[in-house]
């Protein structure tokens, strides 16, 4: 399936290469690096690129180009799925998965890669069983390594891998027994020049940080199942009791994990919390513009709306810009041509605005073109969609943990067309 | 001075490059484990550097076997990488790994297969057979997923291997671990895809277990039982001809020779086909957006058409996820949204275009956007797409444009308010979008050539300030084409063109000599000079092209001698009237891939694809899946077996006490076959039901209900169904007991290492074996074992005894050859291709014990085996008998060491006479120890079991609830060995030993002591 495996960071070095079979040339990457050039920007290069006799199949992430090389028939998206997970182990291991955590931890990284692929099929990937395998770095153990010169690499089978639960590994201990679940939603909205919503919709998910000794049966239940359209879990979710009671009933892994993503439907009415007047013009002449925008809040539920930032992609032809802002700090990149403007907390008294000119290149054409805003929110306390945990039981073990569910409303793709 | 000195600094940069391998080389080298570890770990920076280390490879190798483990991985890392370049070198550690294959530790022999394996060396191409079909038999189903991994390993190396790994590939399809299934299924994608014939049997248990394999398991199967299902099922998609969009596609052809055949029974689904939908529909809630994919598809290639609108609301959440994984994502809802729109309309909306989006992802929503396009939402997309028309992207815009084409040639009712709409474009200012909107706006004119004079006459005003070539040339094509339309105005086009003829560029001069040429038909007067002038640019222009459309426009049009019959017809010719160009998806003939494919999103066949066959148009036998209760005796039972090393020996201890050994056998094989089946389909039920009592009522519902289900569908499958077992139908007793004489038969051959059965003596009838538990634990004077281990050992390898494999086993029976001796059970296997002739004991023992020999075996034939008898007397010691295994050719040393249990033969007498001997044998003659015993020992059948299984031991009777006494004699000298356990407490008590052997007597002791701490 997955033949090899080269990382190329911004600048078009390869600096980690991986070979799960016989060894293939790193020049096949030219090929990438061809396509990458058309593509201008990193997000615009195409995931799957035919390069002679080999297929490449690349993801972008933290400014690292995951390119695999395939050799024949395999389902992009088992590839593509795999790159991220790989890149969210690393992420897990090293707290960043930046080419510079990848490099200092290169040979934890090759372990890691040996593990996750065997002839270029997935092989151990759950984190748990992973980090049973190979621990990950930390400073008191590679000073404690270099002096005893004791290893990363575990000694035992992972426990989890025969075990009926493949996701947790057995004889976890804990003092301080704790169970913890944040809901977090995001509104995806497509709001018209005039503020109207076109399109609105909310994704959820529910993170979960459980640490629990032994092996705890938890079920998590709602006071409004009903509200979720869509669902995907985590496989230690019993689907059974999803489809008849409408539980979320599991043993969970040990640690974090995402328990279950949810989405609530464009049927169901979305409350958008805040709402935007904006007026961008461009004049026929003078090489000038005018920007003129003012944020409120909507339907908040009597929560107070934060960290509110107004995003905007200028066109090309907007050199710089003069504004004044009543409230929070504007910035604007005339190489991006990104105007940036931080809010901060949005109040029912004073709302906040924006205006001011904007000037153009000398001797262009008025902008065809209108940017939209797009906008970045946080409601602490509050699910927007109004999804509420009921309760959560545990069986299996004695103690009493401790629970908590904290919920937190964002802006996901948040957009306002002018 | 400076070439020297250029020398001088290359020579000096070598020196380092030698230097620094020279310094890895001497850590290498070093008695120093860390100093090592450190040079590993510094090569495998340089291996991800993509560097090369090759030279190191005599050092590296040398650590292949070091104790540390991390060292050891590095180590593979290194030889893996390149073993290929240093194949004599590489050569060196191929013992290692033959030794690690059998090591006790399951992580350790998977790794060994794995590097093994990974070793692209031809000249081991035997070994790495000999290895994949041994771990292919292992207990652990970790090392068994190891071997699958292996045979497309060895597949790649040598294709000629192909119909043996074919036979392991079968063997292991049938494995009913969930760990192995995955990976098992893609060595048969890779190695025999067009063997569907080895899928039948599995099909079901595929399916059924689907649901608890792995992730990355479950995209491999889904999409192999999806080509499997249209090899196998009729289509469902006969009667519901609710959707027929584009019934003339390839796609449906079959079902409509169908139609016109006068085959009008109901369709009815094979309940094989609807199971495969059951079970794969859960899986589009996997958090794998590959799972929610490939069901996607399955769905797609296999369901009713009405069913397949539950995969929209899965498809559309993945939407949320990575870049990449919307990408792919959508490129497959292109292709299905235009064959059946209806099931994503209600979902239009999420296929809005943000301007954040990355370009591809843009251009393919507009493509699902005009697929959706119909009668009721056009109003909506259009309003949507006069948002995209102004979007900085200009390359979207432009794919906006042309989108807006297509709704217009698809939509009648709104053509003139798309018209319209791309009029009003042409004034935009930038140059892009003018120059895609004239070229929509002339397809669209070809559609309806009529009333558009306006427009021809807009665009050709518009001429001078279009610079986009293509958008030049498309006017100048439609002013020529209706040229009758604007008769005005196209000859001074014409004029103008004359005048920058040569600094256009190719298509737009092709066109300005086409445009001259129906100008020239249509109206000569005004334009024959300009016409003549233009030919003549033509005839020296730079372009080979357009010399040669020149010079044919020229004989076509202007009649002159040479010229033959075809001027005549030049204006039927250049002015015939031209079909309209369709304004057609990309995504039209995608579907001639199976979705989710890697050659659906490159849409051209990748190598390795499988195409999806189409429809039989009558079923096949569907008998074929059904799984027979006999049949898979032979070939199964290793399996079984397999299944069986986990199923700790504590769960098979409580049946042993029990009156009924019918149900406890049953309960073995029901455990085997489904131990891990079972637990994962209940989400680890059973460690709910281990850990607390409180919980099991919820987990216990479940896997009912799940058990239920599988029963409703397989009640045939008996060897898989747990509850068909403990039910226990009558007419399968006798199936059983056929089954279980064979299995055993198998049993002795599979010798599981850790494994341990009540041993029945071949000689009883199986109708006593009833009685033969209750006879254990009633007194009798008649010495015979009480329990018997299933254990085999190892005596001899296959690969070490080239071919000839010899395992040993203590029968613990009275020796027939000698009252001194042990018996000993040896089976010898002949696993190499050839007859092996006069096996035998040879002469010389190197250790000095009196041995017994078999009678010499004449011949074996390739892949039998025979089980012989042989009596060692060991002297009531542990030291190992040494002695030599001969063949005609060959001779192997080979030794059996006994564990002290096996040198005792059980005694029984009464409990007085166990005190009166016991009295005899105090002082030194007694040693004692305080143990402390696992919960799950402390019963009373479970102790004795236990210390049965330890020693072959008899039990004494006593009238004591705490106490427990034993007796047995040693064989060789016949001294009496007395063991009492008194328990203090539940899980506490002393354990004593009485007897004048006290070498053995403590060895006993510890084995004792340690069998009765472990549970």
């Amino acid at each position: 399936m997955i033949h090899s495996l080269f990382l190329i960071n911004s600048s078009s070095d390869i600096f980690l290469e991986k070979h799960w079979k016989s060894v293939i040339s790193r020049s096949v990457c030219d090929y990438f690096f061809e396509v990458q050039e058309k593509a201008g920007e990193a997000e615009n290069v195409p995931p799957v690129i035919h390069a002679g006799h080999h297929y490449l199949i690349n993801i972008y992430r933290e400014k690292i180009f995951f390119v695999s090389v395939i050799q024949s028939e395999v389902p992009p998206l088992f590839v593509i799925e795999f790159l991220h997970h790989v890149a969210e182990t690393f992420q897990d291991y090293f707290g960043e998965c930046s080419e510079s955590a990848i490099k200092d931890n290169v040979v934890i990284v090759y372990e890691l890669l040996e593990e996750m692929l065997d002839n270029g099929f997935p092989l151990a990937t759950e984190s748990n069983i992973l980090k049973e395998l190979i621990k990950p770095p930390n400073i008191l153990r590679s000073v404690v390594n270099s002096i005893t010169g004791s290893c990363n690499v575990g000694e035992t089978l992972p426990t989890g891998q025969l075990s009926t639960i493949p996701w947790r590994r057995a004889g976890v201990k804990y003092t301080n027994n704790e169970a913890y679940f944040d809901v977090v939603e995001e509104i995806d909205a497509i709001l018209d020049k005039t503020g109207s919503v076109v399109f609105a919709e909310i994704q959820g998910v529910i993170d979960a940080c459980v640490n629990l000794t032994g092996m705890p049966d938890l079920t998590l239940s709602f006071m409004n199942p009903r509200l979720l359209d869509d669902v995907s879990f985590h496989p230690c979710v019993r689907f059974k009791r999803w489809e008849s009671e409408r539980v979320l009933s599991f043993i969970p892994p040990d640690g974090n994990f995402r328990l279950l993503s949810y989405h609530v439907s464009a049927q169901n009415l979305v409350a958008i919390p805040i709402y935007v007047k904006q007026n961008i013009s461009f004049f026929e002449t003078g090489s000038s513009g005018r920007l003129d925008i003012t944020v409120g809040p909507k339907q908040t539920m009597g929560k107070t709306v934060e960290a509110v930032f107004v995003t905007i992609n200028m066109p090309k032809v907007v050199l710089s810009a003069n504004l004044t802002a009543t409230q929070g700090n504007y910035t604007y990149n005339p190489v991006t041509k990104t105007l940036v403007w931080d809010i901060g907390k949005l109040s029912q008294q004073k709302l906040p605005n924006l205006k001011g000119s904007l000037t153009l290149q000398c001797g262009a054409p008025k902008p065809e073109e209108s940017p939209s805003l797009n906008i970045d929110l946080k409601i602490q306390q509050l699910a927007i969609s109004g999804l509420k945990v009921n309760r959560l039981d545990m069986y299996g073990e004695k103690y009493k943990p401790f629970k908590g569910v904290k919920y937190v409303s964002k802006a996901g793709k948040f957009q306002v067309r002018t | 001075s400076s070439g020297s000195s250029v020398n001088i600094h290359a020579s000096y940069l070598l020196m380092s490059v030698l230097h620094r391998n020279e310094d890895l080389r001497e850590m290498l080298e070093s008695t120093k484990e860390s100093l090592k570890l450190e040079a590993m770990k510094r090569i495998v920076g340089l291996i991800a550097r993509g560097k090369n280390a090759s030279e190191l490879f005599p050092a590296v190798v040398k650590n292949v076997a070091s104790k540390n483990i991390e060292l050891k991985k590095l180590v593979y890392v290194y030889l893996v990488r390149y073993a290929e370049e240093q194949q004599d070198l590489a050569l060196l550690s191929i013992s290692t790994f033959q030794r690690a294959l059998k090591d006790p530790n399951q992580l350790i022999r998977a790794s060994a297969l794995r590097v093994l394996s990974s070793i692209r060396v031809p000249i081991i191409v035997p070994i790495m057979m000999l290895a994949i079909k041994e771990a292919a038999t292992d207990l652990s189903p970790y090392v068994r997923k190891t071997a699958a991994h292996a045979i497309q390993k060895l597949y790649s190396l040598d294709a000629d291997q192909k119909e043996q790994l074919i036979e392991v590939i079968e063997k292991l399809l049938k494995d009913k671990s969930t760990l192995v299934a995955g990976s098992v299924v893609m060595a048969f994608e890779e190695v025999c895809p067009d063997r569907i014939d080895l899928i039948h049997k599995n099909y079901r248990k595929l399916c059924n277990l689907l649901v608890d394999v792995e992730e990355w398991g479950q995209v491999v199967i889904i999409s192999m039982l999806t080509r499997y299902a249209r090899t196998q099922f009729i289509s469902p998609w006969k009667e519901d001809g609710i959707f027929d969009e584009n019934s003339e596609q390839a796609f449906y052809e079959s079902d409509e020779e169908k139609l016109g055949t006068p085959q009008s029974k109901p369709y009815i689904m094979d309940p094989d086909h609807r199971l495969l939908l059951r079970n794969t529909k859960p899986l589009l809630q996997s958090r794998n957006t590959a799972v929610v994919m490939s069901v996607a598809q399955l769905y797609w290639h296999l369901a009713p058409k009405q069913e397949v609108g539950v995969i929209t609301k899965s498809l559309v959440r993945l939407l949320r996820s990575h870049r990449e994984v919307q990408y792919i994502v959508l490129q497959n809802i292109a292709t299905m949204s235009i064959q059946q729109k209806g099931i994503f309309e209600p979902f239009m909306k999420s296929f809005y275009v943000r301007s954040t989006d990355p370009t591809h992802i843009k251009t393919l929503k507009l493509e699902i956007l005009t697929n959706l396009a119909n009668e009721a939402n056009i109003s909506t997309i259009l309003r949507e797409f006069q948002t995209y028309v102004k979007s900085q992207d200009k390359a979207f815009a432009a794919a906006t444009i042309q989108a807006i084409g297509r709704c217009a040639t698809n939509i009648t009712d709104v053509t003139d308010t798309c018209l319209n709409g791309l009029v009003l474009l042409l004034s935009n200012r930038d140059e892009t979008v003018v120059a895609e909107s004239v070229v929509v706006i002339k397809k669209l004119l070809q559609t309806q050539p009529t009333q558009h004079s306006e427009i021809i006459k807009h665009m050709a005003k518009l001429f001078d300030n279009i610079t986009v070539p293509m958008a030049r040339a498309s006017i100048l094509w439609l002013i020529g084409e209706y040229c009758e339309r604007v008769p005005k105005i196209a000859p001074d086009v014409l004029r103008k063109m004359a005048k920058t003829f040569t600094v256009e560029e190719d298509i737009v001069k092709l066109q300005t000599v086409n445009l001259a040429a129906k100008l020239y038909l249509t109206n000569s007067k005004q334009t024959k000079l300009l016409t003549q002038y233009i030919l003549n640019l033509g005839k020296y222009d730079q372009s080979y092209d357009i010399r040669d459309r020149t010079r044919f426009i020229r004989q076509l049009i202007v009649p002159n001698e040479k010229s033959g019959a075809l001027s005549k017809y030049a204006r039927r010719i250049l002015l015939a009237s031209k079909p309209a160009p369709m304004l057609e998806s990309t995504f039209k003939d995608r579907d001639r891939f199976q979705l989710g494919t890697l050659s659906h999103t490159i849409n051209s066949k990748a190598t390795g694809y499988l195409e999806l066959s189409d429809w039989p148009t009558a079923a096949p036998d569907s008998s074929v899946r059904n799984v027979e209760v006999m049949e898979p005796v032979k070939k199964e039972i290793s399996w079984t077996f397999g299944a069986a090393s986990e199923c700790h020996v504590k769960e098979w201890v409580p049946s042993m006490g029990k009156t009924k050994p019918l149900k406890s056998d049953d309960k073995f094989y029901s455990d085997s076959g489904e131990e891990e089946g079972a637990g994962e389909e209940g989400t680890g039920s059973s460690s709910e039901d281990s850990s607390s009592s409180s919980s099991s009522s919820s987990s216990n519902e479940e896997s009912d209900s799940e058990s239920e289900d599988k029963n409703s569908k397989h009640s045939e499958e008996t060897d898989s169904s747990q509850s068909d077992k403990s039910s226990g139908h009558s007419d399968k007793k006798k199936a059983d007991k056929k089954k279980r004489l064979q299995l055993k038969k198998k049993a002795k051959k599979a010798a599981p290492k850790e494994r341990y059965q009540m041993h029945r003596p071949p000689t009883h009838h199986p109708l006593t074996q009833e009685l033969w538990n209750l006879r254990t634990f009633t007194p009798k004077m008649v010495s015979s074992p009480v329990f018997v281990p299933m254990s085999s050992h190892e005596l001899l390898h296959r690969m070490t005894g080239k071919g000839l494999a010899a395992q040993y086993h203590f029968p613990r029976q009275p020796c027939i050859y000698g009252n001194k001796m042990v018996s000993v059970q040896l089976t010898l296997t002949n696993s190499s291709d050839h007859t092996l002739e006069d096996i035998s004991i040879g002469e010389k023992t190197s250790s000095g014990q009196n041995i017994h020999r078999f009678s010499s075996i004449e011949r074996l034939e390739p892949g039998a085996s025979v089980t012989v008898s042989m009596g060692i007397d060991f002297n009531d010691s542990t030291q190992a008998a040494n002695f030599q295994l001969c063949t005609k050719e060959d001779q192997f040393s080979v030794s059996i060491q006994p564990v002290v249990g096996e040198l005792f033969l059980p005694v029984t007498m009464t409990e007085q006479d166990f005190r009166k001997e016991q009295g005899k044998l105090q002082g030194m003659n007694e040693t004692s120890a305080t143990i402390t015993m696992a919960p799950e020992n402390t019963s009373n059948q479970a102790l004795s079991k236990k210390m049965v299984s330890v020693a072959n031991m008899g039990v004494v009777p006593t009238g004591e609830d705490s106490l427990y006494r034993f007796a047995a004699k040693s064989v060789s000298s016949g001294d009496l060995v007395l063991v009492s356990v008194d328990l203090t407490d539940s899980s506490s008590g002393r354990l004593t030993i009485n007897t004048e052997k006290t070498v053995i007597g403590s060895m006993l002791l510890r084995d004792l002591k340690t069998a009765l701490a472990q549970p």
